[in-house]
């Protein structure tokens, strides 16, 4: 029997490890070697160029415009999901997950269509001379749409874990709406919003489906460095599209460091 | 003593609690108006956009042979990838909790790692190693195989991540109960966990199926834009550069109704096994 | 002075939680709110606070009806039965918050927390934090909180709720020593009747919602006016119309007048005390209490006949009255 057990438990330790490493481990280290192939001055050269730092700079921008607006966003509503008893609050909550249900290049669509000139909105705004489509504006919409979920997921169990009696307790010795939410209920969620956070930026940073189909995709631009990758790519600048892939996946392998320091905080 | 009446009748107007229903009130508006700006009104475009040139249309569009072609593969490769996340995924939970070696924790911050990969690098990093140039000899580049690998390494996570906790918090005395009462351990895993274990299983099946219905990134490179490999996500991006957005609205809200329906049916499913368990 | 409830009533959907409740809490004076869980104590200490909001009545602090009055400004002290400690404050910043949300100068802060520090017998910890410390002292760290802002009244749920056993007898006695210096007006909720009678000095009895009976621990037990209150601070025999408490049910080794043939199932020896399980004729079974001592005296054992008689006994009339009934004199 424990012999038996022994080779069961290896067998499938090997199989897990085994599935992982061809599945994720070595293609990600694949990476390293294509960008460095033909060393770290050819790298360099690839992804410093005027429209990869642009490409770059565009998509740290609307990451940080998107992640901003869904962190707000995501504390208010959660607060109301959690503290708060009203009609439609199933609604809201089904609406919240949406965006995990629906392909980027479906939500991309659907705001092509609401911008676009015949759009509901479109024409209105283009007749004042405000360019959604095609631009930063409508870039940021898709982008926040895409990340919307994650820190309103984050934030309502851990309000649900800590209860309302720190709040009440607040309240008793006279702390006021504002003062017990800064004082009492944002230090006790703040892991929480951290790990939404991450999660949405790292979301945010790798959006391809939906910004590609409202940005237009006008070299250096509205071409964000997801976009420049696949351009690149397309184009056989090999070197550039490993380079700027392995920036993108420094980025995310940070994002997990990130992420589990937080899980760690939050325990 | 006081003398203010205690009235039980027509209580009077509570002034002192008008602020706080005001304030929870403008929070409503201010969610439901963000909510319907960024989520709703989008999604109602595109619905009124796809039934917009009548039923017909809509069918018409749909069943182009490019359309159905497009729906019958992501279907059947969805749940290909599905059953193998579901197989393949438990055992990963299974040996990240109860197994202990070293690197396990090196590993166990790994698995989150296609949810943070940018999926266009996904697809370049499946390329590098599977691609026409793999190192290794296999190139599966621009052939249906590759959908499946994509989809496989976008949506790893999402059935480790829903088992994991609940494989964690099992009480290990039931299955000690299950074993002192005669049970072996394929028994014991039977009977006894893979009941517990199943609303979670479903439950990230469901996230990995609406995530592979509609994956796109990770697709763009791997299919080779070919007409074999051509998911509904990748048509419907060809739509839109072709300018028949029309056919792009109808083919998205059918396979958004398929994401919603199989995370409903899901959600029930789940709520189900749950009941049963208790 | 004091707290007064006039006419409160509090629905949950279709449960009712208060109905018609009303009471006086003299000014100083420490009450006990006693009752099963479901029977609205607690409510009706968070509708005194502000916590909830009463359907129906008015709530009296200190001669101003605060009915409307929002919780913030209504100047209670709560201490919540799991303490609800500032888990990322440290004991010092727990107990200065409401000072600081008062805007007082730092240095009267200091001085009153070192004050109230030294009162909830904590100095040392100052700069502990709460997952540092052990459930007693959590609570008298809440304990401190809510006496910081010198409230008019203190309101405590189920203080000693989440205690040992033996760390809550400690706290009832140092509750009681404290309530002696700081002699503000305190009211506190339990489900222990051992507890309400030990730490209070007026005891109100609640059931499903409403008030059973209001008054000293001794009336309660001495002159229970409902079935419900004998029942709920101490131990009780039912015969017919008779409620007896076991103290009072007298073993006699003879026939006597009143008293009825019984069989001694079995005796339990607790210590001090002794409790005799009999067994009537008609199938019934009652049980006395006695010192250990004088069961011995009496050679008690298992399969005995003996001849058990009410000392006195209570009635309760459907119409609401009660009277006690002197059997033993006859």
């Amino acid at each position: 029997m424990p012999a038996s057990r022994t080779a069961s438990r290896l067998g499938l330790r090997f199989f897990a490890v085994g599935y992982l490493s061809m599945l994720l481990l070595i293609p990600v280290g694949m990476i390293f070697y294509r960008a460095f192939e033909h060393g770290a001055g050819a790298a360099w050269a690839a992804v410093t160029t005027p429209e990869a730092l642009h490409a770059f700079y565009l998509t740290i921008l609307i990451a940080a415009i998107a992640v901003s607006a869904n962190t707000i966003f995501g504390v208010g509503c959660a607060l109301l999901l959690v503290r708060t008893k009203f009609r439609g609050k199933a609604l809201i909550n089904a609406a919240i997950d949406l965006p995990f249900a629906i392909s980027p290049v479906v939500i991309g669509l659907s705001l092509y269509l609401l911008y676009g000139r015949e759009g509901w909105f479109g024409g209105w705004l283009l007749d004042n001379g405000i360019q959604v489509l095609f631009s930063l504006p409508g870039m940021v919409l898709a982008t926040i749409f895409v990340s919307l979920p994650f820190v309103v997921r984050e934030v309502v169990p851990v309000l649900h874990e800590i209860g309302d009696e720190q709040e009440q307790a607040a309240q008793t010795l006279g702390a006021n709406w504002w003062q017990t939410f800064r004082r009492i209920t944002l230090p006790a969620i703040r892991w929480g919003v951290a790990y939404g956070v991450v999660l949405a930026t790292a979301r945010a940073l790798g959006e391809f489906g939906a910004v590609a189909v409202v940005s237009g995709r006008v070299v250096g631009q509205t071409e964000t460095a997801p976009l420049w990758v696949w351009r690149e790519f397309g184009q056989f600048n090999l070197t550039g599209a490993y380079t700027a892939s392995l920036v993108l996946a420094m980025l995310a392998i940070g994002t997990l460091l990130a992420m589990n320091a937080f899980k760690r905080k939050e325990a | 003593m006081t003398s203010v009446a205690g009235t039980r009748a027509a209580a009077p107007p509570r002034l002192a609690r008008w602020p706080r229903l005001g304030r929870a009130a403008l929070g409503r508006g201010l969610v439901t108006a963000y909510l319907s700006l960024i989520v709703l009104i989008p999604i109602a475009a595109l619905v009124a956009k796809s039934t917009g040139g009548g039923l017909d249309a809509f069918w018409t569009s749909l069943t182009s042979p490019l359309a159905v072609s497009a729906l019958k593969l992501i279907l059947v490769v969805s749940v290909i990838v599905v059953v193998i996340n579901v197989i393949t995924g438990t055992a990963i939970a299974w040996v990240l909790v109860r197994d202990s070696f070293p690197g396990k924790r090196i590993l166990n911050s790994v698995i989150d790692l296609p949810f943070a990969l940018p999926t266009v690098v996904a697809g370049i990093t499946l390329l590098a190693l599977y691609g026409t140039a793999s190192p290794v000899g296999i190139d599966v580049a621009f052939t249906r195989a590759a959908v499946v690998l994509a989809l496989l390494f976008v949506t790893l996570p999402f059935v480790v991540r829903s088992v994991q906790p609940v494989l964690l918090e099992l009480d290990r005395e039931m299955e000690e109960a299950a074993a002192s009462l005669g049970a072996g351990p394929l028994t014991t895993f039977r009977r006894v966990i893979l009941p517990n274990l199943t609303p979670a299983i479903l439950a990230g099946a469901a996230l990995a199926f609406a995530r592979a219905m509609g994956e796109f990134g990770s697709l763009v490179l791997l299919s080779g834009n070919l007409p074999k490999t051509q998911v509904p996500s990748l048509l419907i991006f060809a739509q839109i550069e072709s300018g028949n957005t029309t056919g792009a609205a109808a083919l998205s809200v059918t396979l958004l109704l398929i994401a919603l329906v199989v995370l409903l049916l899901i959600g029930r499913l789940t709520h189900w096994s749950l009941r049963h368990a208790r | 002075m004091g707290i007064s409830v006039k006419g409160a009533s509090k629905k949950f959907g279709d449960f009712v939680a208060l109905e018609d409740i009303s009471i006086e809490v003299p000014d100083g004076s420490l009450t006990a709110l006693l009752g099963p869980s479901g029977s609205g104590k607690s409510t009706l200490l968070r509708v005194i606070a502000g916590l909830e909001q009463p359907d129906a009545g008015r709530i009296v602090i200190s001669d101003r009806d605060t009915t409307d009055v929002p919780v913030q400004d209504r100047g209670v002290g709560f201490v919540f039965q799991h303490y609800a400690a500032f888990k990322h404050m440290t004991v010092k910043n727990n107990i200065a918050f409401g000072l600081s949300i008062r805007k007082r100068p730092r240095k009267e802060i200091d001085t009153r927390v070192r004050e109230l520090l030294q009162l909830v017998h904590l100095d040392g910890f100052a700069d502990r934090y709460p997952s540092q410390l052990s459930g007693g002292q959590r609570q008298r760290m809440a304990l401190a909180r809510a006496l910081a802002v010198e409230p008019e009244v203190l309101l405590l749920d189920e203080p000693f709720g989440a205690l040992d056993a033996n760390v809550r007898k400690e706290l009832r006695v140092w509750l009681r020593r404290l309530h002696e210096e700081v002699h503000v007006t305190t009211i506190f909720v339990t489900h222990d009747q051992e507890e309400a009678m030990d730490v209070a000095e007026q005891i109100v009895v609640m059931n499903e919602g409403r008030i059973e009976q209001t008054g000293a621990p001794r009336d309660l037990y001495d002159h229970p006016s409902t079935e419900f209150v004998m029942g709920f601070v101490g131990p009780v025999n039912r015969r017919g119309a008779l409620f007896i408490r076991p103290h009072d049910l007298e073993i006699l080794q003879v026939p006597a007048v009143e008293a009825e043939e019984a069989m001694i199932e079995r005796i339990v020896h607790l210590g001090f005390e002794a409790r005799v399980e009999l067994l009537l004729a008609d199938g019934e079974q009652l049980w006395a209490q006695m010192t250990l001592a004088e069961a011995e005296l009496m050679e008690l054992a298992a399969g005995q006949i003996v001849y058990a008689r009410p000392r006195h006994a209570k009635v309760f009339e459907p119409s609401g009255a009660s009277r006690t009934e002197e059997l033993a004199a006859a």
